[in-house]
């Protein structure tokens, strides 16, 4: 008989069920060592790529490759200037900035009252309803680096209202709720702002960005904020996005070498310039996320060895239990290679029964864990799946380690001469 | 039917080497029913071995049915096992979680014949010993006689050239040895060569011809008067 003729024949398998049906203990410990190793393996990957995709949500709203670049005070004297002295960052560094760091895609200047760069907040009245908030003077492209959403039926603020000094602005969610009544449309409605009347546009989906975000913040356009507050050319810091593919730590270090340059700070001063770079946490979360994957990887491959391993003992042992059983089986004109082939075939059958058996199993648990989590905002954690090449990968590797762990044994029982196993007592 | 010439065989122990066969010439004609006897020690269970194949020997040379037993692989051996001969051992040696039936059809499967074939010839040999309606029942439903005579017939069923027991009636009483006896005569009646390792007086009277072996010689070879085994029954 050859070898397709063995595996595809239904007698092979009924020797097969026969001789592991035989113990159905020893079988079913058996198959709970491989069906545990690869339900942790399916478990845990599944759970880390949960956590990735989890990570990936809660940042979604926010450019991946984003830094922010603000002036401090000069800590080292250079060209004639004293220590100390705060640089201001101006409208016009934008263009010197593009020019000299290629790899910045959006760079978007803010001013903000009440906030980050400090100030007093604006007084907002409506009607009888008043309030302090953060205010904030924004370009439209401020929504490529923060891809916060409007709701339905307003917009955030445009070229127009740039180039026109339009008195209009976006205002929170919060701010709503305080200046309106819950039924009203806020859209189209005037408020006052520092005493100047302003249009309301939109009101913004709150989601928090930076740690500096409020949902209580209000967006007027950046020219508008020049002239109510009389800021001039100021800028308070710089939204930079990187392109996807840029190393966004020398994408900062370019940035403040460039603005360094423009303001006369010396290039080895460290303070005058304070940057955040959320491309780097990012990229440390993500690292995070990896290595999760990587550690359930290594994790669930080598449970899955060992319940293989466990196989080929039991395995072992069970040859040394049938020695007689086998030496009959040769004496009655079973060739070795038949007899291998069992062997090799029932630890093959095991650890792909109880492979499948822990793969329902590992995303059985996983359905369970995503079921009741789905609803949960706040954890990061969201479908979490298995690559399908993860699992014919596990498959593989279990057939493979199988076959491998299966030849010990195998060979084991052809090795005793059929003499002495009918000998054996 | 089997031919041997100068037989020997010696196993090492350790650094002596124990001679156990010391140039054994034998011959058998087909439809023979010899009994092999002696001590324990004696040879006769290596000669049997060597017969069957399951042992080499070291000197001589042995021919089954014309043809010449040399350079033995597991492979080539375990062919000739299943073409030429049928075993009957003491100890029954019945695979436990097999079924009358399906025991008895076990040497069938190794020669590649088909499932309902198997099934069909099993019976028949079931029938041949008398155990028909035990046929779905496991070796621990059946008594050491019943065993026995399943073994028989899975000796059978391959159909070999010669039937070798070892010892087969050392582990029953002798009522149920003298009906063991009785199928092997009446196998052997069909024409079949069979080879019957004891050290029962009583069995070997119940063979045709008796070989005694004694340090690894043939000692005594003389074809008996055969007592019928049913006349004890």
């Amino acid at each position: 008989m050859n070898s397709f003729k063995i595996i595809f024949d239904r007698d092979t398998w009924q020797e097969i069920f026969g001789s592991i049906q035989k113990n159905k203990v020893r079988t079913i410990i058996t198959i709970i060592g491989v069906l545990w190793g690869i339900f942790i393996y399916i478990t845990l990957s599944g759970a880390a790529k949960g956590l990735d995709n989890g990570f990936e949500r809660a940042f979604e709203n926010v450019a991946m490759n984003s830094l922010f670049v603000w002036a401090q005070s000069t800590s080292v004297p250079y060209d004639g200037f004293k220590i100390g002295r705060r640089p201001t960052l101006k409208i016009q560094d934008v263009d010197l900035l593009r020019k000299r760091v290629p790899e910045i895609k959006y760079i978007v200047p803010r001013n903000s009252r009440g906030s980050f760069s400090g100030g007093s907040p604006a007084n907002i009245v409506r009607g009888t309803n008043s309030g302090n908030y953060a205010i904030y003077g924004d370009f439209p492209e401020f929504r490529k680096i923060s891809t916060q959403q409007i709701y339905d039926g307003g917009r955030f603020i445009n070229e127009e209202d740039i180039k026109n000094n339009r008195k209009v602005c976006v205002i929170g969610e919060r701010t709503f709720t305080d200046l309106f009544e819950s039924n009203e449309n806020a859209i189209g409605e005037y408020i006052r702002i520092d005493n100047v009347y302003f249009k309301v546009i939109g009101i913004l989906v709150f989601r928090q960005g930076s740690p500096f975000d409020s949902d209580s913040d209000v967006f007027i356009p950046f020219t508008t904020f020049k002239t109510l507050y009389n800021t001039g050319d100021e800028v308070g810091w710089f939204n930079i996005a990187a392109y996807e593919n840029a190393d966004v730590i020398k994408v900062e270090e370019d940035i403040k070498q460039t603005l360094k340059m423009i303001h006369r700070v010396s290039p080895i001063d460290k303070r005058a310039f304070g940057s955040f770079n959320l491309g780097e946490v990012f990229n440390n979360i993500i690292g995070f996320a990896r290595g999760m994957t990587f550690l359930s990887l290594i994790v669930g491959i080598a449970t899955i060895i060992a319940g293989v391993i466990g196989i080929g003992n039991i395995l072992l042992i069970s040859v040394k239990e049938r020695t007689r059983e086998l030496g009959v089986r040769r004496a009655l004109g079973a060739t070795p290679g038949e007899v291998r082939a069992q062997i090799i075939l029932e630890s093959v059958f095991l650890t792909v029964v109880a492979g499948i058996l822990g793969i329902i199993l590992g995303a059985f648990v996983l359905a369970t864990i995503n079921y009741f989590t789905v609803d949960l905002k706040d954890f990061p954690y969201t479908n979490p799946t298995v690559p399908i090449s993860f699992v014919i990968g596990a498959l593989l590797i279990m057939v493979t380690l199988g076959t491998l762990i299966g030849l010990i044994p195998a060979q084991r029982a052809v090795s005793i001469k059929p003499i002495d196993a009918l000998r054996e007592e | 039917m089997i031919q041997i010439k100068n037989l020997h065989k010696s196993y090492k122990m350790g650094s002596n080497s124990l001679h156990v066969l010391k140039g054994i010439d034998f011959n058998v004609n087909e439809g023979e029913l010899v009994a092999i006897m002696g001590s324990s020690g004696s040879g006769k269970s290596t000669l049997l071995n060597i017969i069957g194949m399951l042992d080499l020997l070291d000197k001589g040379s042995y021919t089954l049915d014309g043809v010449l037993i040399k350079d033995l692989d597991e492979t080539k051996a375990a062919k000739y096992r299943n073409k030429f001969l049928g075993f009957v051992f003491q100890s029954f040696n019945l695979i436990n979680y097999k079924n009358a039936l399906e025991n008895v059809s076990l040497p069938l499967y190794y020669q590649g014949v088909g499932r309902k074939e198997r099934q069909k010839s099993g019976l028949e040999y079931l029938e041949k010993v008398g155990l028909t309606e035990w046929a779905k029942h496991l070796p621990s439903e059946l008594s050491g006689g019943q065993k026995q005579r399943v073994a028989i017939a899975r000796a059978m069923a391959a159909q070999p050239k010669v039937l070798l027991a070892d010892e087969p009636t050392g582990a029953l009483d002798s009522t149920t040895s003298y009906e063991v006896m009785d199928v092997i005569q009446k196998i052997n009646e069909e024409g079949k060569t069979i080879l019957v390792v004891t050290h029962e007086r009583d069995i070997a009277k119940m063979c045709k011809r008796v070989v005694k072996l004694k340090d690894g010689i043939i000692v005594e070879d003389k074809k008996i008067q055969q007592v019928k085994a049913l006349k004890h029954v």
